[in-house]
């Protein structure tokens, strides 16, 4: 649970400015939180107040959530292969509610076999944290001065650069698929055409290009941590 | 469109894309290459969204690279999560005091 924390303050501030933006679009402040409660994605969650607001279809927003989330598939598979094998099956169904971008950084950065119990932690301050602060934004959409809330924006950020860069000091092919994967997310967001893919495709398509080619060109030999 | 139904199609579709690999793929991988590619999935994705998306999560850019160097640089000398986190935000919000 303490390693939750930092999400919890970054949850915090994305979810507060969810709860002011789906007050705009029309939604009550109970259907908000509720919404938060029970989707648990940032990227989905915004993408889909457009959806709403804007009259789109069922199957639209469907199909909206699916593309943005389906990076979720590619964590849950890795996390099918962290997860303690000897733990009960029932776990994985209640740990898949909580795979979210953050607390699937976490998992990844346990050392040996994922106990379901680590997970439940983490996903219960994520949780807190995320809903806590739809209900805030929504009530009291003006009560943090604007300066504090841009400045805890880079928490999960700062966060992922802490999972991701230590075990690279160890690994120079690491070092290396860091640096290549944010140089090609960079041509990605601002190079002509190639910015008009969606945010939640781009990471799809990134994530298995970088880490198939890191596979083919480097294959982890030892046993899996 | 009646808006409660709208969020439970949404979380029927988002937890089903979370659960059916976590459910389905039970046994341990043995081919190499998908058990590497799975290894290096999160340190892919992470890095991914994390950069340049770093840049516009604040007000200014210039903030968001300030805290983007300090998260380096504390993490690389393996700080915790939560220092790593605390003191990027710190630098942020100083950044962007002295440009205002």
């Amino acid at each position: 649970m303490r390693d939750g924390i930092p999400i919890m303050l970054g949850y915090l501030a994305v979810s507060f400015s969810f709860g002011i933006m789906a007050l705009k679009a029309g939604l009550t402040t109970f259907q908000a939180v509720l919404m938060s409660l029970l989707n648990l994605t940032s990227a989905g969650q915004f993408a889909s107040l457009s959806v709403i607001a804007g009259l789109g279809g069922y199957a639209e927003l469907a199909l909206s959530q699916m593309i943005i989330n389906l990076r979720y598939c590619l964590m849950s598979c890795s996390l099918s292969q962290k997860i303690d094998p000897q733990a009960p099956f029932f776990h994985r169904f209640l740990v898949a509610y909580g795979n979210t971008d953050e607390v699937f950084a976490l998992s990844s950065a346990v050392k040996g076999p994922l106990s379901p119990f680590y997970s439940y932690g983490a996903i219960l301050v994520a949780v807190a944290g995320w809903t806590a602060g739809t209900f805030l934004g929504a009530v009291a959409g003006s009560i943090l001065p604007a300066r504090v809330l841009s400045a805890l924006g880079v928490a999960l950020y700062a966060m992922f650069i802490a999972i991701i860069v230590p075990p690279s000091r160890e690994s120079k092919v690491l070092r290396v698929l860091i640096l290549a994967a944010m140089a090609v997310s960079t041509v990605f967001t601002f190079a002509p055409l190639l910015r008009d893919i969606s945010g939640g495709i781009r990471v799809i398509i990134l994530t298995v290009a970088v880490a198939a080619v890191a596979a083919w060109a480097a294959p982890v030999k030892e046993e899996m941590p | 469109m009646n808006v409660y139904l709208a969020i439970l199609v949404m979380a029927a579709v988002t937890y089903l894309i979370r659960m059916l690999p976590l459910t389905l793929i039970r046994r341990t991988i043995k081919n190499q290459f998908l058990r590497s590619f799975l290894y290096y999935v999160p340190y892919a994705t992470l890095s991914v969204m994390t950069f340049p998306a770093i840049l516009s999560a604040t007000a200014s850019p210039w903030s968001g690279l300030a805290g983007f160097v300090t998260a380096l640089v504390l993490s690389w000398k393996k700080k915790g999560l939560i220092l790593v986190s605390v003191c990027a935000c710190a630098v942020v919000f100083l950044m962007e005091l002295a440009i205002a």
